[in-house]
C-alpha cells in the first residue's frame, strides 16, 4: 500500500485514472484501500427526474447506482437503496441549495452536490463536491484555458453535540488541470492534486450548515492559495533554476 | 473452486510487465529510480521487474536525454537516439568517444575511442565542431547545469559541397532535489538542415520543460513549444555563430513566455477555475443564508429563464422589499439579483444563467 501511494505521488495527474486501474489489477486484495485513499477525477450523471446533473462518488453509491441529491432517487434505479433519515435529508436539501449559490459565486458555473449520511456515532458525515470545467469550450468565462478542470472533494465528519459545541473534521482534496495553448508560447500545463485536513470545535448555535460552509470556504481559499503560490510557485522556481531569467544574458548578447 | 476463479482474474506475466513499464515510462524527470523501487515492491517478483526495467529504462533515458559522466572524466555523455550505436553504446561527438551505458543503473561503465566509420567526414566535422563550440559557449552561459551535444543526423559521409546534410543540437538541463521534493528538466532539440541548393540553413526547435513539486501533494508543470527559423548557408564559423544566436534568441523568448504564463495565472487563467473571492467580492454570507430563500422561491416558482428576467426587472428595478433596496440586472445570458449593501454598492445575492 505504501508503495502504491508512493507511485501516486509521482504519476502525473492526467494519468490518475489509468494508474488507479493499473494498481487495482496488480493488487486486487487492496482494492478497497486503494479506492478510499486515491481520489479520482469526479464523474457526473444527469438526474432523469429534474434534468439537473449531479456528481458521483463513493458516498452516494449503493451497488452500481448513485443517488441524486435533487430527487433523492438512485440512478439507475435501485430498490432499497440506502437513504439518509428524513431529518438529515432535510439538511441535505438545504445544503445543496445553499452550496449551489456558493459554488456559483466562486466558480461562475460548475456543478455541485452535497451528500449526507448517519455515521452510527450520533453524528453524521457530509460530503460537498464541486466540479468545474473552466476550459473555453466549457464554462471558462474569460476563455483563456484550452483545458481547465477543478474537482473539489470536501468530507466533513460532524461529531455529536457536546455542551452546545460540536467537533467538525474536514478533509479536502482539490484536483486540477490548467492548460493554455497558443502560437507564441506553445502548450503550458499545470496539473496536480493536494489534500489537507482541518478540525474545529464550533458552537451549534449558528447551525451545522453555517459552520460547515465557513470551514469549506476557508479551506478552499487556502488550497487555492497554496496551489497558486506554493505549488505553482515551486515549479516556476525550478524553471528559473534550470535556465535563469534573461537579465544576465541581455548584457552579454552584444558580444556575439 | 475459489482458487480457480482467482487464477482466472489473475493478470498474465506479460500484462504485469506492461503495467510496470507504463509506470516506469511515466515517471517524472529524475524519478524513475523511486518509481522503480515502488513498482518492484508491488510486483513482488524480481524476474518480472527486471524484464520490465530492462525494457523501460533505455526508452526513458533516451527520451529524457539523461547525461552521464564518462569514467575517464572527459565530460558527460548524453543518452539520445541521435548518438545511439549498437549495444547500449552512445557516441559523444565532442570527445569522439563511444560510451557504454548501463541503462538500469544509469551509469556509463566504459568508454572507447570512436571508429572512423562512426565519425563524420572532415568536411562535415568542420561544421559540426564549429557549431558545437558556439553552442557549448551559449549553454555554459545560460544553463547552470546544462549539457549539450551536436550530432550529425544525416549525411555524415559527405566529402564536400554539393549535398544537403543535417545536424541535431541537443541541450539538456536537469535539477534533482528530492530533499526539497522538487525535480525538473529542460530539454531542447534543434534540427538544423543545411540546404546546399538553396544555400540556406533551416532551424527547427522543440523545447520541453517539466517540473514536479510533491511535498504533501503532486503538482507538475508540463510545457512544450516548437519553433522555426532560418539563416544563410555560410562558412562553418559564420554558420555556427548565426545558428547559435538563433537558438539563444528563441530559447530566451520562450523562457520569457513561460514567465508570462506564470504571471497570468493568479488573476486571469486560474480565475476561470475558481475565483479568489466570490462575484460579490465579499465572503459568502453563511450566517445569513435565509436571504436566499426569497430569491430561491422566486426562481423555483417560475423557473430560470427569460420570463424570470422580465418579471424580476419589473419587480426589482429597483424596488424595496422588507426595508431593503433590491434590483435585478441582466448580463449576457443571465441575471443578477442584487441588494443594496451601502449607498454606492450593490451586493450580488444570486446569479443565474438562462
Amino acid at each position: 500500500m505504501e508503495a502504491a501511494m508512493g507511485l501516486m505521488r509521482r504519476i502525473p495527474a492526467k494519468h490518475t485514472d489509468t494508474a488507479l486501474s493499473a494498481l487495482l489489477s496488480l493488487m486486487p486484495n487492496h482494492s478497497s484501500d486503494l479506492l478510499s485513499q486515491i481520489d479520482q477525477p469526479l464523474q457526473v450523471l444527469c438526474d432523469v427526474d429534474c434534468g439537473k446533473e449531479f456528481i458521483l462518488c463513493e458516498y452516494n453509491r449503493d451497488a452500481d447506482s448513485y443517488r441524486s441529491p435533487w430527487s433523492n432517487k438512485y440512478h439507475p434505479s435501485l430498490e432499497d437503496g440506502s437513504l439518509p433519515s428524513l431529518e438529515l435529508r432535510k439538511l441535505e436539501v438545504e445544503a445543496n441549495d445553499i452550496f449551489a449559490i456558493y459554488r456559483d459565486q466562486y466558480y461562475e458555473g460548475g456543478i455541485s452536490s452535497v451528500y449526507m449520511w448517519e455515521d452510527g456515532n450520533e453524528g453524521f458525515v457530509a460530503c460537498f463536491l464541486i466540479k468545474k470545467d473552466g476550459s473555453k469550450t466549457g464554462q471558462g468565462r474569460r476563455g483563456y484555458l484550452e483545458e481547465g478542470a477543478w474537482d473539489a472533494i470536501h468530507v466533513i465528519e460532524v461529531g455529536p453535540e457536546e455542551e452546545e459545541n460540536t467537533n467538525y473534521r474536514l478533509t479536502s482534496t482539490v484536483m486540477l488541470t490548467l492548460t493554455t495553448n497558443n502560437e507564441s508560447s506553445g502548450t503550458f500545463s499545470l496539473s496536480g492534486s493536494i489534500r489537507r485536513q482541518m478540525t474545529m470545535k464550533l458552537s451549534v448555535a449558528d447551525g451545522h450548515l453555517c459552520n460547515m460552509g465557513r470551514m469549506i470556504e476557508e479551506m478552499e481559499s487556502k488550497l487555492r492559495y497554496s496551489l497558486d503560490q506554493v505549488y505553482f510557485g515551486k515549479t516556476r522556481e525550478m524553471v528559473c533554476t534550470l535556465r535563469p531569467p534573461s537579465e544576465v544574458l541581455q548584457i552579454r548578447i552584444p558580444e556575439s | 473452486m475459489a482458487e480457480e476463479e482467482e487464477e482466472e482474474t489473475e493478470l498474465s506475466e506479460k500484462q504485469k510487465i506492461e503495467i510496470a513499464k507504463w509506470f516506469l515510462l511515466n515517471s517524472p524527470p529524475g524519478e524513475i529510480y523511486y518509481v522503480a523501487k515502488d513498482v518492484k515492491s508491488i510486483l513482488h517478483d524480481d524476474d518480472l521487474y527486471n524484464k520490465a526495467a530492462s525494457e523501460a529504462f533505455p526508452v526513458y533515458n533516451k527520451s529524457h536525454f539523461i547525461s552521464l559522466p564518462m569514467p575517464d572524466r572527459s565530460g558527460d555523455v548524453l543518452v539520445t537516439s541521435f548518438g545511439e550505436l549498437e549495444g547500449y553504446a552512445y557516441l559523444d561527438p565532442r570527445t569522439a568517444q563511444v560510451a557504454i551505458v548501463d541503462h538500469v543503473k544509469q551509469v556509463c561503465t566504459e568508454v572507447r575511442p570512436a571508429t572512423d566509420e562512426e565519425l563524420p567526414s572532415p568536411y562535415i566535422e568542420e561544421f559540426r565542431c564549429a557549431l558545437d563550440a558556439e553552442i557549448l559557449k551559449y549553454v555554459e552561459e545560460s544553463y547552470p547545469k546544462g549539457v549539450c551535444s551536436v550530432y550529425c543526423a544525416n549525411g555524415k559521409d559527405i566529402e564536400g559541397p554539393g549535398s544537403d546534410f543535417e545536424f541535431a543540437v541537443v541541450i539538456s538541463a536537469a535539477r534533482h532535489s528530492p530533499q526539497n521534493f522538487c525535480n525538473g528538466s529542460w530539454c531542447s532539440v534543434w534540427n538544423i538542415e543545411f540546404k546546399d541548393d538553396q544555400q540556406t540553413v533551416e532551424v527547427k526547435g522543440k523545447i520541453e520543460v517539466d517540473a514536479h513539486y510533491f511535498e504533501e501533494g503532486n503538482v507538475q508543470l508540463d510545457a512544450k513549444h516548437e519553433c522555426k527559423d532560418s539563416t544563410l548557408f555560410q562558412a562553418p564559423d559564420d554558420c555556427a555563430v548565426s545558428i547559435s544566436s538563433i537558438i539563444r534568441h528563441h530559447e530566451t523568448e520562450y523562457l520569457a513566455s513561460l514567465e508570462a504564463s506564470y504571471l497570468n495565472l493568479p488573476d486571469s487563467t486560474f480565475k476561470d477555475l475558481r475565483r479568489k473571492l466570490p462575484v460579490t467580492r465579499t465572503l459568502f454570507p453563511w450566517h445569513n443564508t435565509l436571504q436566499f430563500s426569497l430569491t430561491r422561491d422566486i426562481s423555483k416558482e417560475l423557473g430560470i429563464g427569460k420570463r424570470v428576467r422580465a418579471w424580476l426587472d419589473s419587480v426589482f428595478s429597483p424596488g424595496r422589499v422588507g426595508g431593503e433596496d433590491w434590483q435585478s440586472s441582466s448580463f449576457s445570458g443571465g441575471v443578477f439579483i442584487e441588494k443594496r449593501a451601502s449607498p454606492n454598492e450593490w451586493q450580488i445575492l444570486m446569479e443565474s444563467r438562462s
